[in-house]
């Protein structure tokens, strides 16, 4: 499908997937409600992330404090500032936009493995930052945004967004939004030019292309996404706390992405959500959870380094985004 | 007490922080100089060599200095044994591709560190010190351990520069490092180097951590702090430059001891971070690299 506008097949399997995703929630036990929505929040980030390690063949390792940017950036505002819930959002995409040209302009100056290291070393500078402003951000604590502070008036409604469904509504509408903007994105020439980065970066710089502006986009818009999850996820399930910039969480979408399937529309979706429940059923009988996770990433990028939907492309369904 | 002592007193903190990080960011640095990969699970190395060191020291009653002449000997072994069994399990199946080693490392990152979680314990365990004089300076007394410490690291590093530089060990690993298909056309075995380099990498990692823990304490997540640190001082030195990793070991080192004395560990942290970014913005093959062709 290069070169040509998604066809078909493209639009009704993404818009199953969303279609799906609507339906479900008529259907699922709150219990899984719940984990569904945490789930197209993280997919939004994990989404996010694709776009740099899949798309752009920029494997970064500190995509956490784009998230946290998001978080604090919604957070610090809607609990200080008592600013109003959209706003907040938009003050956290903003902020995690701000990190990243600053990180950006610097990491993109080294070579090869040298961006990992860098992009885990300011991560855990901002980690580091939101304990040292211990006075805002209440360090590991970290705070709670009320039920009266996540409400938001639209018209004459007052949406909560405590309330399930709403919260459901809104990750979905993320997610989607996101979801295409992927889809579409990676089909443009932008995104053509970025996959033949990943693939050889001094024939495209051959070929005239100004690698760095592209790479400098591509971080941006990925920033962007994660962040936008960040704030997401504050605002819907309102804490806000420091443990979601520790390397933990940069390492969690890495994971996510090559389970699913790095390079693949759908791969951080379905990464996420295997991840998810595979977490959730192990620490009902282990606390050692994290060993089965490193047993994972070992075992995938040893015999299955494509992922899910990448090795299904790779034998099955070639027309697969 | 004065200015002058005080800083004194910051400067032998940040000369011991220095010692031990030039020691495991070496490790750091040779593996990436001659196998082109960077290990994340590097801190994990440092923290089981630590806990290993407890494990010895634990083992034997009497006086500390046997147990601890038994962990510095034993602790790295076990280490570089594992590295070595890590590197022909996982790594050597991935052909040493840098992105995916890098992948494969986080995932021994968890193992190690659970695996330590559930055999060790989640608590922080103390060694004693070999030894125990003080050294009285006129104005305070000071452990006269740390001061071993930073004997005994320099010790170390002179001798991993006598190993690289002089023998035939050093010869065929320069050879690797500088061509590796060359090498291999001329009867090295590549592969058995990558092994052994990537074993070596670790037990410099664990012999720091042997040395430090009598002055920190072990625990199971104590390899992070390593880990950055010696990140922080690779790219500073310029990647893959031995020579550029210890002085930024120093530089790193010093400040860091300095500054978390007189203000706090999580600032100098941030501040060696920015000092990260300066470099990147004037050098950024860092202070001592080359410039890839």
């Amino acid at each position: 499908m290069i070169g040509r506008p998604a066809s078909a097949r493209v639009v009704g399997l993404h818009g199953a997937v969303l279609a799906a995703l609507l339906l479900l929630q008529f259907i699922l036990p709150a219990y899984h409600h719940g984990i569904l929505t945490r789930v197209m929040v993280l997919a939004v980030y994990a989404t996010g992330y694709n776009i740099l390690l899949g798309y752009t063949g920029l494997l970064s390792l500190g995509h956490a404090m784009f998230f946290a940017a998001g978080l604090y950036g919604a957070g610090l505002t809607v609990y200080h500032l008592a600013w109003p819930v959209p706003l907040g959002f938009i003050s956290g995409v903003l902020a995690g936009l701000a990190l990243a040209a600053i990180v950006g302009f610097l990491a993109l100056r080294t070579v090869g493995v040298a961006f990992m290291i860098v992009t885990m070393m300011f991560a855990q500078a901002f980690y580091l930052l939101t304990l040292y402003c211990a006075d805002y951000t209440r360090g590991d604590e970290g705070f709670v945004l009320t039920q009266d502070m996540r409400r938001m008036a639209l018209g004459d409604w007052t949406l909560s967004l405590a309330e399930p469904v709403i919260r459901y509504n809104a990750a979905l509408l993320l997610f989607g939004i996101c979801l295409i903007a992927c889809v579409w994105w990676v089909g443009s020439p932008m995104g053509r030019v970025l996959i033949a980065i990943r693939e050889n970066e001094e024939r495209t710089t051959m070929l005239g292309y100004h690698t760095y502006a592209h790479k400098f986009i591509a971080l941006l818009i990925s920033a962007a996404m994660c962040a936008a999850a960040g704030a997401a996820y504050g605002l819907l399930f309102g804490y806000v706390g420091s443990t979601f910039a520790t390397i933990h969480y940069s390492i969690s979408p890495l994971l996510w992405v090559l389970l699913g399937g790095a390079a693949t529309t759908l791969g951080p979706l379905l990464g996420a959500l295997c991840m998810f429940y595979l977490v959730d059923i192990l620490s009902g009988y282990t606390t050692a959870y994290l060993l089965f996770v490193g047993l994972i990433l070992v075992l995938l990028i040893v015999w299955f380094p494509k992922g899910i939907l990448g090795t299904l492309r790779e034998r099955r369904l070639q027309w697969l985004p | 007490m004065d200015f002058g002592p005080y800083l004194l007193l910051a400067a032998l903190e940040g000369l011991v922080t220095a010692a031990v990080l030039a020691l495991t960011a070496l490790g750091l640095s040779l593996v990436f100089g001659v196998m082109r990969i960077v290990n994340v699970a590097h801190g994990e190395f440092f923290m089981l060599g630590a806990v290993l060191a407890w494990g010895f020291t634990s083992l034997l009653t009497g006086h500390p200095a046997l147990g601890f002449a038994l962990a510095m000997i034993g602790s790295p072994l076990i280490v570089g044994a594992i590295a070595w069994l890590a590197e022909r399990l996982v790594l050597r199946r991935l052909h040493y591709d840098p992105e995916a080693t890098i992948v494969a490392t986080i995932g021994l990152l968890y193992i190690i560190q659970q695996l330590a979680l559930s055999v060790y314990g989640p608590e922080a365990r103390p060694v004693t010190a070999p030894v125990t004089f003080r050294i009285q300076f006129p104005w305070f007394g000071y452990a006269g351990y740390k001061l071993l410490v930073v004997g005994v690291s320099i010790l170390f590093l002179l001798a991993t520069w006598f190993v690289i530089a002089r023998t035939r060990i050093g010869l065929i690993m320069r050879a690797t490092q500088y061509d590796r298909e060359t090498a291999q056309a001329f009867a090295i075995p590549v592969d058995r180097v990558y092994a052994g380099v990537f074993a070596a990498g670790a037990m410099l990692a664990a012999m720091a951590a042997v040395l430090i823990v009598p002055i920190q304490q072990a625990h199971y997540l104590m390899g992070l702090d390593p880990l950055l640190l010696s990140f922080i001082v690779v790219i500073i030195g310029g990647l893959g430059s031995l020579k550029g990793t210890v002085f930024a070991a120093l530089l790193i080192g010093m400040s860091d001891g300095m500054i978390s004395v007189f203000f706090s560990p999580t600032l100098a942290k941030i501040l060696a971070t920015l000092l990260v970014a300066l470099v990147l913005v004037y050098r950024p093959q860092g202070l001592f690299g080359e410039v890839a062709q």
